[in-house]
């Protein structure tokens, strides 16, 4: 992947390269204390001020080139060096090329202005559902016999292994001495069976910054998985696995700045308690900006995203409530809803006609045995599904709010800096009022590249939530730290800090995704969810193919992740390519190309044309579609989608800015 | 005619699907298996459609009743009625006066936390509240380190390693939060069916574990290995006859809610940290037990290591099983690199500098003679090594003055708002309302006592800490002599 290296002279790349030779030399120790002690001056401003000034020369993150993009698959290292020197200066040194080569690798540059996108849901009223396309039954009948096998397989080699081998992983299903096994054969039946076989596709271990590309350690297994041994070599891999949804993983910048300067004056940690005397100005301030931010008139942060929300609903709900939740939430939700005593109900995903079936039913019959009215229903939905790559339909939701007095708690865990034209989440996105929604929680681990959850609402509900809430009374405070990057990436992305930066980084993760989930549709892949969603899921099916899928993707230098039963319906398996702002269309590409390839050896090209991605004729554009199949009767007509890659490419970036077909 | 026109199109349509139906592959066996059925008795061939249809009604019916027994058919427009009706409670109650008074009184931190920390009202007040025991928070080096890992990041396997090695177990996993480590490392363990012995006083996050693992769950009394002994045996009586189920025994190390240290029994045991010990290898050292003996041991880094995130130490087994199927660290981020580091840091400076400890001990000493034998009003509860000292008022004051728990609770609150005024920040222990304490035993035994919470640390010299001791003494006797409170003794 070639790219223009710009000098450090010219380009307005400047201010970072420039930080970096100052930061460089200065991690002798001395030579900190004796910054931090003589530094005041520099002490009395606030880091983010600091960061500010620092950023001002520097409108966009990275120079516009214009080179065309040209992938090449197996050779493909971020950034390599063009030999021809570009002007008269003096070419680089080689520790200005490594500086700009390691920024590249954590954020990409923009490789044309004209790569971006305002997230924003288009239409009035509500959302409709994505189109699922289905593979052929052949493939629907191999997968489960798959599984079949699988299963099979495994319960015989367990009943042989338990009667008769001496492995201790036979002994430790079994009881011993009077003890029962730790673990039940059948609970981990699925764990030893079924994943272990495709282990070594999962967590795998990763060093450096998780930004644009991502440093795999290399690694090796004699054993079938059980162990591995590190060969001590990474691989610089594209990223494709991580919720760096708006690419603040950068070890260098306003935000890493000011997280140090934020380090040396705090400290690590506030030992104890947000009640105890864990409540800090800084918390304070975080606190005041992301109700800000989400359009609440209060906020609060907690120190981890998962008790957020565990920790949250027995604050807000308890015996004689219920909780009416989407089938595929988010685990925190349930264990959050299972520990508050209220009853839990389910309905259909997104599905608004299940949920008023089930309002009516609730109001109506109110609680069980007893049929005393609820006390307070409250519906708990996602902003954006993880798994299927969904949006919430919000307009609907708040048209049966109307109706029926439910209590409202979005978890933007995905969508806060995700979705809208601000990054606000849904509420932003749908253009809907967040003072609509009674409880806007969500996670500052994924956007803001920081850590720790945080819930917006009135402020009389936050203060209540303040005094009963098990996460602030008894568990830890946010770090100085972890609060600090909330703070410079939230002025980032709101462009007080960096003025123009924030505004790139959330269209250049709303193009990106369009652009790579219409490649996707055009070159014959079953995609899931709608088309703003940063997380693009494509169906597999067969179990087999998410670790050949994962291998093959893993030889192009791209990391991925594949997800399977338990966490989707157990014939839909997935891959799931999680977008950043970091990388840039050539990323995309990459990944097209890698797609088209490995989609052709593992035969995973199913789809049909139903969800879009079909050839129009000439002049018909999608939207004006509809009306071009009324008028030649061809509504049920549809023609699998197998675009040439050459053809994607190079006609995607203007098409995907249209509506999605 | 027409009738017999009917009839021939009748007949040729019948011979038709006769035709038709024989073509059908194993049609032959359908229509031989109706003879055979047959057998010139029509009520058989009744008999088997009735079965048949049967079958395909139960094939097509759903799994499971959809509605419970006393569901109340309700028509349409009687269903919007109720829904137009229906009133819903406030999302939120209003605050209680009490959680209002400590909300308003909650001290903001302006700068970093330490031994003297500066409050956002200006003052800077000797800070006995946070688990700053070792005062890692200010230590230079620690923070160097942190910032280095800025550029890393890959350090989760050196940490946890190195808690390990500490400890002396085979393995460990380390978690993105303190708290909520022994909520989830109690259900990926402990199912429904299982059996759990639990010490009645354990903390609030061990209660949410065990709430969340749907397990049985028996109580023993706070610290009686007596009561524990008679626990065990009579679940083992139980049991007997049944499968053998998996047994528990969660334990708390040193309870941050009642006075003492526990002793180390049996099969599992989630505790608290490191303080207590030689080399501050917490409740294993302390009591000279190998660590390897007891399945699981949890902690916190967020505590007195200025770190941030829990652990769980245990065999390499019990550690993989944790990685997939404990919920708080399955669904959610890893520990932030430098908060990981920070433990590691910290725990090497604990390793090689023994004179923290004494450092802490001594301070905890001074700090016990200037309140526990010292003060008309309250004693000491906690164990004598513990830095986070547990204050409560004194049995013989709460009867005299016919205090509730209520009343105990505003007391306190004043005292400590009192010491405050005076420079010297401690906190009331928290104990969340009844309502959320599902988790604990429910036959009304129990009850923690309101009380005061002082933290002492090694950052403040021996001085240091018996000033601030007298002023706590002192601020509790203005508190209890102000005219207010004496009247609810007259007039209780």
């Amino acid at each position: 992947m070639p790219r223009r290296i710009s000098l450090p002279f010219t380009s307005n790349n400047m201010p970072q390269t420039e930080k970096t030779g100052e930061r460089r030399p200065s991690t002798s120790k001395g030579n900190r204390l004796a910054q931090f002690f003589s530094g005041v001056p520099r002490k009395e401003q606030p880091p983010a001020q600091h960061a500010l000034q620092a950023m001002q020369n520097s409108p966009s993150i990275t120079a516009p080139s214009l080179a065309l993009p040209s992938i090449s698959l197996s050779t493909a290292t971020a950034g390599e060096v063009p030999d021809e020197s570009t002007t008269l200066f003096e070419p680089p040194s080689s520790e200005e090329v490594q500086n700009k080569r390691r920024a590249d690798a954590q954020f990409g540059p923009l490789v044309h202005p004209s790569h971006r996108y305002v997230s924003k849901h288009h239409g009035d009223g509500g959302l409709k559902a994505p189109i699922i396309d289905e593979p052929p039954y052949y493939f629907v009948l191999t997968t489960y016999i798959s599984y079949l096998l699988l299963i099979l397989l495994g319960h015989i080699r367990d009943f042989f292994g338990k009667r008769f081998s001496k492995k201790p992983m036979y002994q430790q299903l079994k009881a011993s001495n009077g003890y029962a096994p730790l673990t039940d054969d059948f609970d981990s039946f699925y764990t030893r069976r079924l994943k272990l076989r495709i282990d070594d596709c999962f967590a795998r271990t990763s060093t450096g910054v998780p930004g644009r590309y991502i440093s795999l350690l290399d690694r090796v297994s004699h054993d079938f998985n059980a162990s591995y041994t590190y060969t001590g070599t990474t691989t610089e891999t594209l990223n494709l696995s991580s919720y760096n949804y708006l690419g603040f993983a950068q070890s260098e910048g306003p935000c890493a700045d000011a997280v140090e300067d934020c380090t040396k004056k705090y400290g690590l940690s506030f030992c104890g308690p947000r009640a105890d005397a864990g409540t800090s100005d800084l918390a304070v301030e975080v606190e005041k900006e992301v109700a800000a931010f989400v359009g609440k008139p209060d906020a609060m942060v907690f120190s981890m995203g998962f008790v957020t929300n565990a920790s949250s609903f027995p604050a807000l709900v308890s015996k004689g409530c219920l909780i009416i939740s989407d089938e595929l939430n988010h685990a925190s939700i349930r264990i959050g809803a299972r520990l508050s005593g209220a009853v839990i109900r389910s309905f259909a995903h997104n599905d608004m006609a299940d949920l008023e079936k089930r309002l009516r039913e609730a109001i109506a019959q109110g609680q069980p045995r007893t049929h005393r009215p609820w006390k307070k229903i409250l519906v708990a939905i996602e902003g954006l599904y993880s798994m299927e790559g969904t949006v919430c339909d919000l307009p609907g939701v708040l048209k049966l709010k109307e109706t029926y007095k439910f209590y409202l708690f979005i978890d933007e865990a995905h969508s806060i800096g995700a979705l809208g034209p601000n990054g606000r989440g849904v509420c932003d996105y749908f253009g809907v009022d967040p003072a609509k929604v009674d409880i806007l929680m969500g996670t500052l681990t994924k956007s803001f590249g920081a850590n720790g959850g945080y819930v917006a609402a009135e402020p009389h509900i936050v203060a209540k939530l303040r005094s009963t809430n098990a996460a602030t009374q008894l568990g830890e405070s946010p770090a100085p730290s972890v609060l600090m990057q909330i703070l410079a990436s939230l002025r980032i992305i709101t462009g007080e800090l960096a003025p123009g930066q924030g505004e790139e980084r959330l269209q250049r993760i709303a193009f990106n995704s369009r652009y790579l989930r219409l490649g996707l549709k055009r070159l014959g892949f079953i995609v899931y969810g709608h088309d703003d969603s940063p997380i693009i899921p494509v169906a597999l099916y067969n179990p087999g193919k998410m670790s050949a899928f994962s291998h093959e993707m893993l030889k192009r230098k791209i990391s991925v992740v594949i997800v399977g039963y338990p966490a989707t319906p157990l014939i839909s398996s997935r891959v799931r390519f999680c977008i950043s702002s970091a990388h840039n269309k050539d990323d995309m590409d990459r990944v097209l190309a890698a797609c088209q390839e490995v989609g052709d050896i593992l035969q995973i090209k199913f789809s049909t044309g139903v969800a879009g991605g079909q050839k129009l004729p000439a002049g018909i554009t999608p939207e004006n579609e509809e009306q071009w199949r009324k008028e030649n009767g061809l509504e049920n007509v549809f023609e699998p989608p197998r675009w040439p890659l050459e053809e994607v490419i190079a006609v995607g970036a203007a098409d995907c800015k249209g509506k999605l077909r | 005619m027409d009738l017999h026109e009917a009839q021939t199109r009748l007949m040729a349509s019948l011979n038709d699907f006769s035709h038709a139906f024989q073509k059908i592959p194993g049609s032959e066996i359908l229509i031989r298996y109706i003879q055979s059925s047959y057998q010139n008795d029509p009520v058989r061939s009744a008999i088997e459609l009735v079965l048949v249809i049967f079958f395909i009604r139960y094939l097509l019916s759903p799994s499971y009743a959809t509605h419970g027994p006393n569901y109340v058919k309700l028509r349409e427009d009687e269903i919007d009625e109720l829904v137009k009706d229906w009133e819903p409670e406030p999302l939120v109650p209003a605050q209680t006066p009490m959680e209002k008074q400590e909300a308003d009184n909650l001290p903001i931190i302006v700068g970093p936390t330490g031994p003297k920390t500066k409050l956002s009202n200006g003052k800077t007040v000797t800070n006995l509240a946070s688990y700053n025991f070792y005062n890692f928070n200010a230590n230079e080096q620690v923070k160097e380190k942190a910032i280095q890992t800025l550029q890393t990041y890959d350090v989760h396997m050196k940490t946890e390693s190195d808690i390990a090695t500490y400890l002396g177990t085979q393995s460990c996993i380390v978690y993105a939060q303190a708290f909520s480590t022994v909520s989830s490392v109690i259900p990926a363990f402990c199912k429904r069916g299982d059996i759990i012995i639990a010490d009645k006083m354990v903390n609030f996050s061990i209660r949410k574990g065990l709430e969340a693992s749907r397990s049985n769950i028996v109580w023993y009394n706070h610290n009686d290995m007596e009561d524990l002994e008679r626990q065990m045996q009579k679940v083992v009586q139980q049991q007997a006859k049944k499968k053998l189920t998996r047994r528990f025994v969660v334990v708390e190390g040193l309870s941050n809610s009642s006075p003492s240290t526990s002793s180390v029994s049996a099969w599992m045991k989630p505790g608290l940290l490191v303080f207590l010990g030689r080399t501050g290898r917490g409740l294993t050292e302390a009591q000279n037990v190998d660590a390897s003996q007891i399945d699981m041991i949890t902690g916190s880094l967020a505590g007195p290591l200025c770190a941030g995130g829990g652990f769980c130490c245990a065999n390499k087994d019990v550690v993989e099983h944790q990685r997939i199927n404990a919920a708080s660290y399955t669904f959610s981020a890893a520990l932030p690199a430098m908060l990981a580091v920070t433990a590691s840091e910290t725990l090497n400076m604990l390793q090689s500098n023994p004179e923290l400890l004494t450092q802490l001990r001594e301070n905890i000493k001074a700090m016990r003679a200037q309140l526990d034998p010292r003060s008309d009003w309250v004693i000491c509860t906690s164990v004598p090594e513990n830095p986070i000292m547990i204050i409560v008022l004194k049995p013989e004051v709460v009867q005299a003055r016919g205090l509730t728990p209520e009343d105990q609770e505003r007391i306190l609150q004043d005292c400590v708002e009192e010491t405050l005024n005076n420079g010297v920040m401690v906190t009331k222990l928290k104990s969340l309302p009844a309502r959320q304490s599902s988790g604990a035993p429910n036959d009304g035994t129990w009850y923690i006592q309101p009380a005061i919470k002082v933290c002492v640390t090694s950052g403040l010299s021996k001085k240091e800490i018996e000033k601030a001791g007298v002023t706590i003494r002192h601020a509790i006797t203005k508190v209890m002599t102000r005219k207010t409170n004496r009247q609810s003794s007259v007039n209780p």
